[in-house]
């Protein structure tokens, strides 16, 4: 492969304790812990993990619920420190995780359009350039200037989808997001997806939604119980991805 | 080290934003909006030079400055230690789902309040200058006990942060925790009032030691004391060495705990 890697996953393990009592006072931990009855359940969602992706590729994850995906996508995304093994990313990474989680709801559109802008790295200026686009693109022209609390669902994720694809990132992470929307949005995001992709923009996908990652991908990642079930082309795994559904 | 500073320069305009945000939300849907960091002061020094001036009689000249300067220095610290407390639970959101530097939070709390601060030390020289006190040049002092204040706080904030995510029971336990530090501080009273058991423990306050500096230049026409200057530093670097020590120790299981 000459193409260079842009996301390095290596025997990447991730463990929870999942205590079996909460405590969330000062006084019960200490009690707890001077009798020794802090207990706790070892859960391991990821399990020695391996994968490569590379400059270019659309990567799918795929699984159940509960399969580990999610929490695949925090440790490439630097939110989760891996228990074992190691996470390398190359470039710069745009996630889009759970849409709308760095707006502030007070806040109106315009005003989230920078914040979350600068979460994204972003410096002011760089933002202005970009703000007739996202404005466009969200088609929200007559919003920008209520807070975001008052929107709809569907208003908001097209805010957050429109910041989160400006300019060219490394890297874009797509968490589920495209199952929100009417049918007319996702398919804008699915064609912008596409230009970002012959940019040269790497994509690692997660959804249920087994026509889309079709569509989408060109390599697939099939988690299982936090183990990697299976890892290839698109066209062979979905459909042993689809004859294991039933 | 070069490392972490390429990360700061990276999330700069983040730390912008997230201090602006801070302000604008404090003051939205209010008409005099930021006037209030300037007005609020005022108003809690005339109600309580007042009270204090009628109901005690201490021996202070300018009894208002004394006052206004104390709260100005004391109101710093305790609103921006409460309110970096909450930085990261209340940032929750984010913090689950994309990489950001976790302390910006606490950063951008405290130097929201900053900006306070300056509002309301703005105030403080618009009383002198209304109560035709002199302005020595030793005025020009004024940075470095506050700079001494900030880092304090600083320090003291990413400390609170960082167990405030284990354990929420800090939120109550810190506002009874304030209210007898502001006793334990000559805010409202001189130092000479104190019965001579009380005067050591008042004496070592951090808080003191940092607003006693603050008076000397501003109303005292004295350059700041050596001795003095010496201790406020070293306390300051510790409780910041402690502070990003605590912090960056639990940073990684914030996400397990929010």
């Amino acid at each position: 492969m000459d193409r260079p890697v842009m996301i390095q996953v290596d025997h990447v393990s991730m463990k929870f304790n999942l205590s079996s009592e909460k405590f969330d006072s000062f006084k019960e931990y200490v009690i707890k812990s001077i009798k020794r009855q802090v207990s706790y359940d070892e859960f391991w969602a990821l399990k020695d993990v391996s994968f490569e992706v590379y400059k270019g590729d659309a990567l799918g994850l795929i699984g159940l619920n509960g399969s580990g995906k999610s929490t695949m996508l925090k440790t490439i995304a630097g939110v989760l420190k891996p228990t074992k093994g190691s996470v390398q990313v190359y470039g710069s990474m745009a996630p889009l995780i759970e849409l709308g989680a760095g707006f502030d709801m007070d806040l109106t559109a315009k005003e989230n359009v920078f914040l979350n802008g600068a979460i994204l790295g972003y410096r002011r200026e760089e933002m202005e350039q970009f703000y007739a686009d996202i404005v466009q693109f969200s088609e929200l022209e007559n919003f920008m200037h209520v807070p975001v609390k008052n929107f709809s669902s569907g208003m908001v994720s097209r805010l957050a989808f429109a910041i989160a694809t400006i300019g060219t990132p490394d890297i874009l992470i797509v968490d589920e997001v495209l199952s929100v929307g009417d049918f007319l949005f996702q398919q804008k995001c699915e064609a912008r997806i596409r230009s970002m992709m012959e940019k040269g923009t790497t994509i690692l996908f997660v959804s249920h939604s087994i026509d889309q990652v079709k569509r989408l991908c060109n390599r697939i990642v099939w988690l299982d119980h936090g183990n990697v079930k299976m890892l290839g082309d698109t066209a062979s795994i979905c459909s042993q991805y689809i004859q294991s559904q039933g | 080290m070069s490392q972490y500073i390429q990360n700061f320069k990276k999330f700069e305009p983040l730390l912008r934003e997230l201090v602006g945000r801070d302000i604008k939300i404090k003051y939205r849907r209010s008409v005099l909006g930021v006037l209030w960091t300037l007005l609020n002061p005022l108003f809690m020094m005339i109600v309580l030079s007042v009270v204090f001036s009628n109901l005690f009689k201490f021996e202070i000249e300018n009894f208002p400055l004394y006052l206004l300067s104390g709260q100005v220095v004391f109101n710093f610290f305790s609103e921006s230690t409460t309110s970096s407390m909450s930085a990261i639970i209340a940032n929750a959101s984010l913090i689950k789902k994309v990489y950001v530097p976790k302390y910006l939070f606490v950063l951008s709390r405290v130097f929201s309040i900053f900006i306070n601060l300056m509002a309301s030390f703005s105030a403080l020289l618009l009383v002198m200058v209304a109560m035709r006190t002199e302005l020595h040049w030793t005025v020009l002092l004024v940075p470095v006990p506050l700079l001494l204040l900030v880092g304090f706080s600083l320090g003291v904030g990413l400390i609170l942060s960082a167990i405030t995510v284990k354990f929420r029971d800090i939120i109550h336990l810190y506002s009874v925790f304030t209210t007898a530090l502001m006793y334990l501080t000559p805010v409202i009273y001189p130092m000479s009032i104190l019965p001579s058991w009380l005067y050591p423990i008042v004496r070592l306050n951090p808080i003191t030691n940092i607003l006693m500096m603050f008076r000397d230049v501003m109303l005292h026409n004295k350059i700041l004391d050596p001795v003095s200057l010496l201790v406020a530093v070293v306390e300051t670097l510790l409780v910041l060495a402690a502070g990003l020590f605590v912090f960056y120790r639990n940073q990684d299981e914030f996400i397990l705990n929010i």
